[in-house]
């Protein structure tokens, strides 16, 4: 219990903030509590009119009908009241819980996308698409639903307990045996049922986990002849994942019958109670019939309560989650750089350099290097050998723990971010286009391009003939439905998005390997002409890039372990050249 | 045809056994306020306490005998619940485990996986909801009514019209809601892909200094889901008010029609306040079914989705004329002008080979020229279109699919490691023992790294082999491949992530310690397949050259220009 403690209190503070949200709206709050509370007080005066109609009905006179007409229509007129309310309230909780959902998305939409690009590749796509879509909706449901629940919980408790007071007290003296028996319900519940539960969803993720890791694997399975052996494990698992559902709905079972038992003890004990106060003339029929709709009344929220505390429960861990993303520092918050980078030269210098992904496991030691304007670095190495890693500083995704990066003279921490960005264009392996058209794809790199600028850039990257033949030419959407890119031409659309960039340096990953031939000599011509004049940084892969480098940087394992023209790293007969040679070999 | 029924059907028996015991618990709580009119209708009026008394207890039996039938009863549904998702499951797994590699791009790979996590599993929710609450209200509203009309049948008919009320709103509602929620979700994953986009992109949005464009068009999705959402809950949040309305106009109506039949005296007081416990017992159970409304609609649209793959036909069937053994030399594969096509433009075009045992095809082509293609038909993944292929002289369409699959020892494109350990990874769930498991790691280069493992063969790996290095995990996939001593080994771009050095030494020792298997290896980089006895040239989906690399270097443009493009660019890097 004691570690428990810290959490508590953080979900005091996950509330408070969540409170935050419903501030900006105190209005419809306000509104909402109105509405709540009144349909409630009608559907609580519900029970007392019946008990009078049915009073008046019970009269050793006979039946005074003005009476039951009188107290039947206020019913009709309060039920409905009280529904119309409820229906108000209800739209009245959607709208406002949407808007509060509709604020947080975009708060952690706006956060994801000004995190630092360390940070988000430690993450997994889909832990992020948890919290925006699966963590806000259980926020979400238990804002528009649970809280309002539990409002109306406790307003229809304290409404039947004053009605049951005011109808007998002796028969609420009677009914008050069955409330430590709807508590005990609860406290078993959390106690007993809850952990199965947890148990459940445990065992159905190691499930899902299982299935889904198989299933991409669908070919090799099959190409190996497993599928029983597969189909045998997956049968061990489910068979886990179901016992522990059943093991959760066997004592969960209990739960409902258990709630309804207790409201029928109720009933038991009012009628034979009720039955026996009214033989010796201690009650009236009515009364005993308005008790009994409190009674119902009463018990229903208790057994409610905690099923609606363990969502509330959830909804406030989902809220957690959120606010944790929330509150990660922003890329550059620690910035005091005011400056922006104009118009750069292009000398790049590397200062003994620094640097780990890790700052416990550093990769780049101590490098320094320089490129004078116009120049350009080849870097070479196998896959995976770290390439990206230059890459990253250079556009200060990454900071060096040491060191310093120069641009034409200046460290390049006294730029902001933006401005720094804004002097490099990029063309990476992966090439990234987006959903919309192919003009707005080419455009996305800068900001009210002109369609005469598009389509030069289009021509001097070799794609303007295919956009073209489109029939839709420029306006044709990018997408699964659209048409179908092939890698190359992607590679030559982000190609085109550069040419449309002023910028005097440029950072370009040379990898062809994966289009054919005519493709290939298209994006070289391209790639060759968007060099021209810049400083290049170049994840090179081609041989005459590699020769016409004024430095070659040779990566391994993360580190630069060479450096030089090629012919002296030829001559030098080190890894360089094993990597070069074992080509012809 | 499998259906949901139809897996029910097995349970036949317990469910109407349930069922049973469920509807007598659930009159036994229908007794209630019956008796308790009696009580105050006809004893209480003897005088008599001692009667009253035992009256009460028999209500407190009647009130035990619900509360032990309904626990029965739904005990009994969870476990029908629970064996019929069992088996479901295990169907569907197997199932999607045999599809053909046509069906399994048409349903594609995510959503049968989320057939078989949250679909399964909002089915089995609803088995067990629909037979422990749903089955609740009909009962109560039948036995109600059966019950009421020996006692009152004037005011039981009050209860009968509520009825088509109430089954009306049941149905309006429970269609717009299932329209309105596939809109939301449909919305609810545009605004998914939105955020895996900008996740992939976010080094290109943030050095073109992107993001207020980002925020903007993810503010537009944002807004549509939202608008979506409350459509949606409005109109779903209409049921509890209503029928909220209709049962408590119900009660006052009974209690006006019962001021009638008093006067008249046709019935008693008792009578009308036991009516009006009818009325709040169906009013709690009528609320509770609005709560699983949304498990069922959603579990319905999951059965559907479930038993559209279970009945799926089986494709690829063993096709017995062509079953015939050949006595042609083992380990040879002929390709006989092989037409494919995945829909429509052919992907593989009158491509002819053969190839003998031993022999090594290097196979080299661009992207999409169809390399990955041959190596589907070649293990009968697809069906050709046009022309033949054999192996061991044996038309790949007469094996059976286990006995084929059997010859082949495989390393695909992108191949798939599992969250298990080394060891698991090669053997690979066949019988292969721990010195065939060594020795096709040392031969396949992977030994020396296994083995400085702190934990060596038992290492474990994460999903996807995350843990290992691009380079390492190919050459346990290769390891994997030669473990089973295949007649036939095929390799899809599967040393890419080799350096240069270790690619040599692998191409020598599969030379030097396989010289019976029969090799397809597929590369991009040239120097990988120079030394094939044959190498088959792709250009999209056709032949444009096949002979070994001098030949080719006189004969086929194509080869040679792939060959300069990479001599002049292919430098130092893979």
């Amino acid at each position: 219990m004691a570690d428990e403690k810290p959490v508590v209190k953080n979900r005091r503070a996950v509330v408070a903030r969540l409170a935050r949200y419903f501030v900006k709206y105190k209005f419809s709050v306000l509104l909402a509590f109105l509405l709540m509370l009144g349909s409630n007080l009608f559907a609580l005066l519900g029970p007392f009119l019946t008990g009078k109609a049915i009073n008046a009905i019970d009269l050793k006179s006979g039946v005074d009908f003005d009476a039951v007409f009188f107290y039947c229509g206020l019913m009709a007129i309060f039920y409905v009241v009280s529904g119309v309310l409820s229906y108000i309230l209800s739209v009245v909780m959607i709208r406002l819980s949407q808007k509060i959902v509709k604020s947080m998305r975009k708060d952690v939409f706006d956060k994801i996308i000004a995190l630092p690009v360390g940070y988000l590749d430690k993450m997994q796509a889909g832990d992020l698409i948890n919290r925006i879509s699966y963590d806000i909706d259980t926020v979400n449901s238990s804002l528009s639903n649970d809280i309002l629940q539990a409002a109306t919980g406790v307003v229809t408790v304290i409404g039947a307990l004053i009605g049951m007071l005011a109808v007998s007290p002796a028969l609420f003296g009677v009914f008050a045996i069955t409330i430590p028996l709807s508590v005990f319900i609860t406290v078993q519940r959390s106690r007993a049922v809850r952990p199965l539960f947890r148990k459940r969803s445990g065992k159905l993720a190691q499930l899902n986990g299982y299935s889904e890791e198989m299933i991409s694997g669908i070919k090799t399975i099959k190409a190996y002849g497993v599928e029983e052996k597969m189909i045998g494990r997956f049968a061990e698992k489910n068979k886990d994942a179901v016992d522990a559902y059943y093991a959760a709905d066997y004592y969960g079972s209990l739960i409902g019958p258990s709630v309804n038992f207790v409201n029928n003890f109720g009933t038991v004990l009012i009628s034979t109670a009720g039955s026996l106060m009214y033989l010796f003339n201690m009650i009236m029929l009515g009364d005993i019939s308005s008790f009994l709709l409190y009674a119902r009344k009463f018990s229903g929220p208790i057994n409610e309560y905690a099923n609606i505390m363990s969502e509330i429960q959830s909804a406030l861990a989902a809220a957690e989650r959120v606010f944790r993303l929330l509150d990660e520092l922003p890329e550059g918050a620690g910035d005091t750089a005011t400056d922006t980078l104009g118009d750069p030269k292009g000398d790049v210098s590397f200062e003994h350099v620094r640097f780990g992904y890790d700052p416990e496991k550093v990769i780049i030691k101590d490098l320094s290097f320089e490129a004078k304007a116009g120049q350009t670095v080849a870097i070479v190495g196998p896959t995976g050998a770290g390439k990206t890693t230059l890459v990253n500083l250079l556009m200060r995704f990454y900071d060096p723990q040491g060191g310093r990066i120069l641009l034409d003279g200046r460290d390049t921490k006294e730029y902001t971010r933006a401005s720094l960005r804004a002097a490099f264009s990029m063309v990476l392996q992966d090439t990234w286009l987006f959903e919309g058209t192919i003009r707005e794809n080419i455009a996305y790199g800068k900001e009210g391009a002109t369609d005469e600028e598009i389509r030069r850039a289009a021509r001097d990257a070799n794609i303007a003939d295919f956009i073209d033949a489109l029939p839709a030419g420029y306006d044709t959407p990018v997408t699964d439905g659209g048409v179908n890119l092939s890698k190359g031409q992607k590679q030559l659309m982000t190609i085109a998005r550069a040419m449309l960039s002023p910028a005097h340096l440029l950072i370009l990953d040379e990898a062809t390997s994966n289009v054919d031939t005519r493709t290939e000599l298209l994006i070289r011509d391209a790639m060759d002409r968007l060099m021209k004049g810049k400083t290049c940084f170049v994840i090179a892969h081609r041989l005459s890039t590699i020769r016409n480098a004024d430095l070659i940087l040779v990566v391994k394992d993360g580190d630069i372990v060479e450096r030089g023209k090629h012919d002296e790293l030829i001559a030098k007969g080190g890894f360089y050249n094993e990597i070069y040679n074992a080509q012809f070999e | 045809m499998k259906s949901l029924g139809k897996y029910l059907s097995v349970h036949k028996k317990r469910m109407s056994v349930g069922l049973a015991i469920k509807s007598v618990g659930t009159v036994a709580e229908l007794f209630l306020p019956m008796i308790m009119a009696y009580m105050i209708d006809d004893v209480a009026p003897t005088g008599s306490v001692l009667s009253l008394s035992l009256w009460g207890a028999a209500m407190f039996v009647f009130a035990v005998a619900a509360w032990g039938g309904n626990v029965i009863a739904n005990r009994m549904a969870s476990r029908v619940a629970r064996d019929t998702t069992e088996v479901i499951r295990n169907d569907l797994f197997s199932s999607t485990l045999y599809l053909s590699a046509r069906q399994t791009d048409e349903v594609t790979v995510p959503s049968l996986v989320s057939r078989l996590s949250s679909d399964t599993y909002n089915v089995h929710n609803m088995i067990g909801m629909i037979q422990r609450l749903g089955v609740r209200v009909p009962i109560l509203l039948v036995g109600g009514v059966a019950l009421t009309f020996s006692v009152e049948p004037v005011l039981a008919l009050v209860l009968l019209a509520v009825v088509p009320f109430l089954t009306v709103i049941v149905i309006y509602v429970s269609s717009k809601g299932i329209t309105l929620y596939t809109d939301l979700q449909r919305a609810v994953d545009t605004m998914v892909r939105k955020v895996r986009d900008d996740y992939t992109g976010i080094r290109v949005i943030k050095a073109l200094s992107k993001t207020e464009y980002e925020e903007r068009s993810f503010a537009k999705i944002n807004d549509d889901v939202v608008h979506k959402e409350t459509k949606a809950g409005v109109i779903m949040s209409v049921t509890n008010p209503i029928m909220n309305v209709v049962l408590n106009l119900g009660m006052t109506v009974v209690v006006l029609v019962g001021a009638y039949r008093v006067s008249e005296g046709l019935a008693k007081v008792g009578e009308i306040i036991a009516f009006t416990s009818y009325f709040t017992i169906i009013l709690n159970a009528v609320i509770s079914v609005s709560r699983i409304f949304v498990n069922v609609s959603k579990g319905s649209a999951s059965a559907k989705r479930i038993c559209a793959v279970l009945n799926m036909p089986d494709e690829l069937v063993r096709d017995e004329d062509l079953a015939v053994d050949a006595e042609e030399e083992k380990g040879g594969i002929v390709f006989e002008n092989v037409t494919f096509s995945y829909d429509g433009a052919p992907a593989l075009k009158n491509v002819d080979f053969s190839l003998k045992k031993g022999e090594t095809l290097g196979v080299i082509g661009a992207t999409g020229s169809g390399k990955t293609t041959l190596v589907a038909l070649l293990l009968r993944f697809y069906d050709c279109d046009k022309g033949r292929i054999l192996v061991d002289g044996k038309d790949v369409r007469g094996y059976d699919e286990k006995e084929l699959r059997k010859k082949f020892g495989v390393v695909l494109q992108n191949d798939f490691l599992m969250a298990a350990s080394v060891e698991e990874n090669i053997k690979f769930e066949r019988a292969v023992d721990d010195d065939a498991m060594k020795e096709a790691a040392k031969n396949a280069k992977a030994a020396p790294f296994v083995e400085s493992l702190d934990s060596g063969y038992d290492s474990m790996l994460t999903v996807r082999g995350a843990n290992f290095s691009g380079g390492q995990k190919q050459r346990l996939l290769i390891a994997r491949a030669l473990a089973g001593r295949p007649e036939i080994l095929i390799l899809d771009d599967s040393s890419s992530a080799l350096d240069y050095k270790t690619d040599a030494q692998l191409r020598a020792t599969l030379r030097e310690q396989y010289p019976d298997t029969t090799i397809v290896m597929i590369a991009q980089r040239i120097s990988s397949v120079r030394f094939a006895d044959k190498i088959l040239v792709l250009d999209r989906g056709e032949a444009a050259g096949l002979g070994d690399d001098a030949t080719l270097m006189k004969t086929c443009p194509v080869y040679r220009s792939i060959y300069e493009s990479q001599n002049e660019g292919g430098g130092a890097n893979g």
